[in-house]
């Protein structure tokens, strides 16, 4: 955690805008994106299914089915320099070197008729135009790095040969073998049992604290982000809804729709009280409300938020809110009644 | 083999509400195993999947019993043992005190009408082409005699309502319906016929969390007003906590422990449950580094050939020579209110931290 928020930040995301056109309608997929990562830092982006996680993180990578996705605005900053704007050729190489990814599905990202060894040794070759046995030896050093037994014997062994867990691994040896200094995970545990699913988060933390990268972590788990992250940005709907460090998310959430997921989750150290279900569904992407996207669930929303849509604003240091009475919740839960 | 305990398949002595409820349905040391062949044109067996072996449990009327383990634990192989959807190698399943495995015809059919299941994916589990008043409406079609007075189509809206859907959509096709809403419709084909038991098999698991807690929501109250027993299957641990009165914790086949929700969260006493739940983030922060985690080491071994003694042992810390030579049974063990597999079974670890020896194993490498 060096996250001094002096340094220069590594990455830098604003105001990004992605969309697909569809049958339907233009589908607003992100929508005015703003999220900061430091050297060093976890960054946990926590939403539910279609908020928008992994086109954010495809639109980061460069990786954007195009069409029918299309980046419709907003900048891409990687140490300084806009992602969006640089040649092909440059951003192709920053990919893998400087940037790289880990995907939820470890067996359908990885090619099946290739011993994993060559595999991971491939990013040597191409990137550092390494020779074969150099390579190979690199990719089995990796192998060892990322805790796969016997990894020279098993450098030829394919995909469908390793369980879930060490496949997993073997995508995380992959995605660090250049030593990046970004590295954006995509779920990359929600596969995995849960006793695996400690071992792989434990060995990307480590990884992390290792190399000092800025680690991406896409979840729709609050208990992996409660575990691993220093800050959290809740994305609904293809926008941010709040963020902060991680700590004021779980004991001050500001915005609505953070307290009702919050509220919404067993827990299992919890007791059997019934839970407070966020009642209907998150709006279609070609058909949002005009107002606050969250407000035909809310249960506070009001004529204003269902014109005016809230922006993102700070409500307190480091703590950003897109709801208009975000100041409201906190102090009500200070003064332990409920909000007008 | 076993220790001259008792070998009661019911609930340990914890506090269990449900101790003096009738017994819907009766287990005893089920067995399924699957074969595992090689070769193309003879084909030898090789060996077998221990899928499922020696279960034993019980399930009272209005009760939920839970079932949570990793994923090939065997804990659809049950569910589909329990359903008559695959036939089991050995063991009895009673039904009401009726024989349900030995049940034929006529007799098989009434019973099969009591147990009814609901599948994880609601993506899948419902047929594309048939309208969701159709969808419900085909138990009444498989078991004519059930029609209900009213109409059927009165009893479908009645059902849909009954689930928190709007009965005008009724003419509606699935993919019109949110994956929250298609597992609704799957649990209001499954009350169709009034059973006594429903099956869930990861009813919730391919849910988003908000959506999870209305589903859920849902099943407490159907139980609630219709005195259902349910037997929950699911891998996520604190889903489980939420809905179950007992818990059923499986390890390669076999229980590995069994008792009720607060014996087996508040006191683990197998080193397999422990290592479980020390392994589930809390949504937390400030729990960070506090909660101990017993981090196993290396994968789960091969379900066509498990170790001797105990199926655990490659990765238990409290391993000892017995466990090598003595598979360990399912039953109490002095110091440990809930049924447990386990040869040095303790309730010596807590949600707060491990025995220091619990972390010899500490190396995900
Ligand atoms: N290639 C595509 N073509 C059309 N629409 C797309 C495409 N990829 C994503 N979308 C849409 O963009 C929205 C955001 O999708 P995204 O994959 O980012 O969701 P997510 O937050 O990662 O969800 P999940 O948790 O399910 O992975 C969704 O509504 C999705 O349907
Ligand atoms: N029809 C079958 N033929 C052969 N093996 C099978 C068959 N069905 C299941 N198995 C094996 O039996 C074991 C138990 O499978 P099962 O589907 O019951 O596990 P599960 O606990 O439901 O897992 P999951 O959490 O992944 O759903 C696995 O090793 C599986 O591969
Ligand atoms: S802006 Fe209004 S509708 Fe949106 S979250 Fe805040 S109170 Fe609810
Ligand atoms: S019987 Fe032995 S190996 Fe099995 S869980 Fe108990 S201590 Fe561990
Ligand atoms: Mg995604
Ligand atoms: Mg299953």
């Amino acid at each position: 955690m060096t996250n001094s928020s002096t340094a220069e930040p590594l990455l830098e995301v604003r105001d990004l805008q992605v969309e697909f056109r569809t049958k339907a309608g233009t589908a607003q997929a992100v929508n005015g994106l703003n999220v900061t990562l430091h050297a060093g830092e976890t960054l946990a982006i926590l939403g539910e299914s279609g908020s928008g996680k992994s086109v954010t993180a495809q639109a980061i990578m460069g990786i954007l089915d195009m069409p029918p996705g299309h980046i419709a605005g907003g900048e891409i900053r990687y140490r300084g320099e806009d992602l969006l704007q640089m040649p092909d050729e440059r951003r192709r190489r920053l990919r893998g070197m400087n940037i790289s990814m880990i995907f939820q599905d470890a067996l359908s990202s990885l090619n099946p008729v290739l011993p994993v060894g060559w595999q991971i040794g491939e990013m040597f070759r191409v990137h550092r135009g390494v020779k074969r046995r150099e390579a190979r030896q690199k990719a089995v050093e990796m192998m060892e790095r990322v805790g796969i037994p016997a990894a020279e014997k098993r450098a030829g062994d394919f995909p469908h040969q390793f369980s879930g867990g060490m496949r997993q691994r073997i995508m995380i040896a992959m995605a660090i073998a250049l030593d990046p200094d970004v590295l954006i995970a995509d779920e990359p545990t929600t596969a995995l049992d849960v006793t695996v699913q400690a071992q792989v988060m434990r060995l990307l933390k480590q990884l992390q604290e290792e190399f000092n990268m800025g680690l991406i972590l896409i979840t729709h788990d609050l208990g992996v982000v409660a575990d691993v992250a220093d800050k959290i940005a809740v994305m609904y709907a293809g926008r941010v809804m709040e963020a902060s460090d991680v700590y004021s998310i779980y004991s001050s959430a500001a915005h609505p729709y953070t307290r009702g997921l919050l509220a919404s989750i067993p827990r299992v150290d919890g007791a059997d009280e019934r839970l407070d279900a966020i009642p209907g569904l998150p709006p279609a992407l070609t058909d949002m409300p005009p107002g606050c996207p969250f407000s035909p669930r809310c249960a506070f929303a009001t004529d204003r938020c269902r014109t005016e849509r809230p922006e993102l604003r700070e409500i307190a240091a480091g703590h950003t809110a897109a709801c208009h009475y975000a100041e409201d919740f906190i102090t009500a839960e200070e003064d332990q009644h409920e909000p007008a | 083999m076993s220790l001259p305990e008792t070998t009661s398949a019911a609930a340990g002595r914890g506090e269990d509400p449900f101790a003096d409820a009738e017994v819907v349905l009766d287990v005893q040391n089920l067995v399924k195993h699957f074969p595992l062949t090689q070769g193309i044109v003879f084909q030898r067996r090789v060996g077998a999947v221990q899928a499922v072996d020696d279960v034993s449990f019980q399930l009272r009327r209005g009760e939920t019993l839970g079932i949570v383990g990793e994923s090939g634990c065997g804990k659809s192989t049950l569910a589909k043992l329990l359903m008559r959807l695959e036939d089991p190698d050995a063991g009895a399943v009673s039904f009401r005190g009726e024989d349900f495995l030995a049940a034929k015809g006529e007799h098989l059919r009434r019973l099969r009408r009591k147990i009814q299941i609901i599948f994880q994916d609601p993506y899948t589990s419902l047929n594309p082409r048939m309208s969701v008043g159709d969808i419900i409406a085909e138990p009444f079609s498989l078991h004519p005699e059930e029609k209900p007075a009213q109409g059927v189509r009165n009893r479908v809206k009645e059902l849909l309502a009954l689930v928190g859907l709007n009965p005008d959509h009724i003419n509606r096709y699935p993919h019109q319906f949110s994956g929250g809403q298609r597992q609704r419709i799957g649990i209001a084909r499954g009350l169709a016929l009034n059973p006594d038991v429903i099956i869930c098999d990861e009813p919730v698991s391919a849910l988003d969390v908000s959506v999870q807690a209305q589903v859920m929501n849902l099943l407490d109250d159907l139980q609630q007003q219709l005195g259902l027993s349910y037997i929950f299957i699911a891998h996520d641990l604190s889903v489980v906590r939420h809905i179950a009165d007992r818990v059923g914790v499986m390890y390669l086949g076999r229980l590995a422990e069994l008792g009720t929700e607060e014996e087996i969260y508040r006191e683990p006493s197998h080193p397999y449950t422990q290592a479980l739940l020390s392994a589930v983030p809390v949504p937390d922060p400030t729990l960070r580094g506090q909660r101990e985690q017993i981090v196993l080491a290396g994968d789960p071994p091969n379900p066509a050939d498990p170790p001797s003694g105990c199926r655990f042992r490659t990765r238990c810390w409290k391993a000892t020579d017995i466990c090598t030579t003595q598979e360990p049974q399912l039953v109490s063990r002095p110091g440990v209110s809930q049924l447990s597999a386990c040869h040095h079974a303790a309730p010596d670890w807590e949600v707060e931290g491990a025995p220091d020896d619990a972390r010899r194993n500490d190396d995900s490498a």
